[in-house]
């Protein structure tokens, strides 16, 4: 068997120029298997910092403000809201597919770059998934909130029920509630199995250092990992499954929630550009709240080694690509409605641009379509600086994109006798400000107690993973393979 | 009883440890050419092409998954067709009260929901996973099998094992911290 030669680990330089002839190293400086551990363990093990006891605090109370206002409007009634005819789908559902949408970008890396051997996921793939897990459960409160009685919230599900009835299978409300479900609970698994040698690390740490409790729940969690080749063999296999499997499936969720929509017959709604159009959307929104959460992590904690200038320059393109996907969907909606020749479509896409929320159209395509045109310049794309300004434009233009398709298209309806304008109520911007804390409280707590990024999975990528790894700088190699001796890569300044 | 428990304590193999991934390769390779069958290696990250050097087979997960990905379908269709053709008929504008196009993203749903189930529950089942003792916990360095470190390990129910002769062997390979582990 032939030694494969590859990069030595000796003298990487960070943030090295790229030289389009050789792949950029995954793990920037000199680290070795160890180090990574150290590196990505030592964020959970550390005193806690202040900083983060101050952003956990603004989160609790952002998130015990949103248990207020559900327990209001449950109480009160959902007139504590502004939806009102002709807008009966008001903020909760703008923010619902605000929030489902953030979701895919975790899915995508996990699943569809792993797929397609995109190695660079392995360093933002933890946390991305932390986010989808956390963004779909900000998002399933909406939908179940705004139904008004959500003590009897069970009758989406095909359970029996007082009224003897069933759920109406040819409704694409139902569709979402199976769509939404599965997809929260096959993301919580494939985080969960991914995390799962992780923790075993946490717990060999923990037991070393003496902290027993810590080692013990880790333990649990861990399930008793030790590593074996057989355990990898089905765990691989498991992996690639649930990233198969995933890969349709979130395709199929944004394309659902787009069905809620085109499935009417509402102009502006009932298009067959919608599923592509929402999923381009969702994975732009997503991969720019990753970009708002990884840029400070990767400062704060210390992470630049692993999530690299490459990394972030990767979601940039990523962006800069969806971005441009949803500017020629939004154009590609004009024409349609101009060549259908329909009125009620033409009227409702003028409206959209030049009626009354004209400004909530040009937020959304400022952000959506202009702000990412920036991400052509290579010197742009490795600012973070600029690429967490331009995250938070994209965020505000994602929300924004949803608050036009809903209100816009609702707002006037086909008898100018039943128009109106929408307005929120401050119950319904408090909500909002409250699933915030809900997702900020989760996202601290994981980087505070759990292995924020795939430490058995970063390693796998490393060079000197492979059992064909060879050594520079030791004349003859090291291919028999004499792990004590001075060949092994960790030993080098022997 | 504590006595009798420790009289009672078996072998169940002996673990080495090894510092690279080239290195656990390379012993794996010899320790199966020299004819041992029960061997494992145990490694931070799955080393790519060792079930190999180990002579482990393919996992049949998949069809674990397919069976469970087939009943997905089947008992959604079921379930759709009953509840809206048979227990509760409901006509809406007209439609069928069952027609297979408006089932195919409920049906795709199940069908990956049961699947994953069948991913990742079967994948333990398979690990017999969790498992919170095993006799390779008592090595003395294998807590760094989650960190840096490899280990082969052999197990004493191989008809080729031989305490003196397979830690000498191990040795030979490279190996450190060759012990023979209890299965206590």
């Amino acid at each position: 068997m032939t030694a494969i030669q590859v990069d030595p680990i000796g003298p990487r330089v960070v943030d090295e120029p790229e030289n389009p002839l050789r792949r950029a190293p995954l793990v920037e400086g000199k680290n070795d298997f160890a180090s990574v551990t150290n590196l990505i363990a030592r964020v959970a093990e550390q005193k806690t910092p202040r900083g983060w006891y101050l952003m956990f605090g603004i989160s609790i109370a952002l998130l015990a403000n949103l248990g207020a206002m559900i327990g209001y409007l449950v109480f009160t009634g959902v007139g504590v809201w502004g939806n009102n005819v002709p807008v009966a789908w008001g903020w909760p559902i703008v923010n619902f597919v605000f929030w489902i949408g953030i979701g895919h970008a975790g899915t995508l890396i996990s699943a569809i770059l792993f797929l397609f051997r995109q190695k660079w996921r392995t360093s933002i793939n933890r946390a991305s998934e932390a986010m989808t897990i956390f963004a779909v459960m900000a998002a399933g409160i909406f939908p179940a909130i705004h139904v008004g009685r959500i003590w009897v919230i069970y009758w989406v599900f095909p359970l029996p029920n007082q009224m003897s009835m069933w759920p109406n299978f040819k409704s694409p409300l139902v569709w979402d509630v199976f769509a939404v479900s599965t997809y929260f609970t096959v993301s919580a698994l494939f985080w969960f199995v991914g995390l799962v040698p992780d923790l075993a690390t946490f717990r060999d740490r923990a037991a070393k250092a003496g902290r027993n409790v810590a080692a013990r729940i880790y333990g649990v969690f861990a399930m008793g990992w030790h590593g074996s080749n057989r355990h990898w063999l089905h765990y691989e296999k498991a992996y690639m499954i649930l990233a198969a499997l995933s890969t349709p499936l979130v395709l199929s969720v944004h394309s659902i929630v787009s069905f809620d929509f085109a499935i009417s017959i509402v102009p502006g709604w009932h298009t067959t550009i919608f599923p592509p159009y929402f999923v381009a959307g969702a994975i732009f929104s997503g991969f720019g709240m990753v970009l708002t959460l990884m840029i400070p992590a990767r400062k704060w904690l210390g992470l630049h080694e692993l999530v690299t200038l490459n990394h972030l320059d990767n979601i940039a393109k990523i962006l800069l690509l969806t971005g441009t996907m949803v500017g020629y969907a939004y154009a590609t909606e004009f024409f349609i409605a101009w060549y259908s020749q329909v009125d009620y479509e033409q009227f409702a896409f003028m409206n959209r641009a030049f009626g009354p929320y004209w400004w909530a159209y040009w937020i959304m395509v400022t952000c959506n379509v202009v702000s990412p045109q920036f991400f052509w310049f290579r010197s742009l794309r490795r600012n973070p600086t600029v690429l967490f300004v331009i995250s938070i434009f994209v965020n505000i233009g994602m929300w924004f994109e949803r608050f036009v398709i809903v209100c816009t298209s609702l707002h006037r309806d086909f008898l100018p006798s039943s128009w109106g304008y929408f307005t929120p109520t401050l119950i319904d911007i408090l909500t909002y400000a409250g699933t915030f804390g809900l997702f900020f409280t989760f996202f601290l707590l994981f980087c505070r107690f759990l292995p924020i990024l795939a430490i058995s999975e970063v390693k796998g990528v490393m060079p000197e993973a492979s059992p064909h790894f060879v050594h520079h700088g030791h004349a003859g190699g090291q291919a028999g393979g004499h792990g004590a001796g001075p060949g092994a890569p960790t030993h080098h300044t022997h | 009883m504590a006595n009798t428990t420790h009289t009672l304590s078996t072998k169940w193999g002996i673990v080495a440890e090894f510092e690279s991934a080239a290195a656990i390769y390379h012993a794996a390779e010899k320790t199966t050419a020299q004819g041992y069958t029960r061997v494992d290696s145990h490694t931070p990250f799955p080393v790519h092409g060792i079930e190999k050097a180990l002579r482990h087979g393919p996992s049949g997960l998949g069809w674990i998954v397919v069976c469970c990905g087939l009943t997905g379908i089947v008992l959604a269709q079921l379930m759709m067709w009953w509840m809206n053709a048979v227990d509760y008929p409901i006509w809406v504008s007209g439609k069928e009260p069952y027609a297979w196009p408006p089932t195919i993203p409920i049906t795709f749903e199940c069908m990956v929901l049961l699947s994953a189930f069948g991913a990742v529950f079967g994948m333990f089942g398979l690990n017999r996973l969790p498992r919170f003792h095993h006799p390779i916990f008592h090595h003395s360095t294998i807590h760094r099998v989650s960190d840096d470190r490899f280990f082969l390990s052999i197990e004493a129910t191989d008809p080729k094992f031989d305490s003196l002769q397979t830690a000498r062997f191990l040795e030979s390979l490279g190996g450190k911290h060759v012990e023979i582990v209890e299965d206590k």
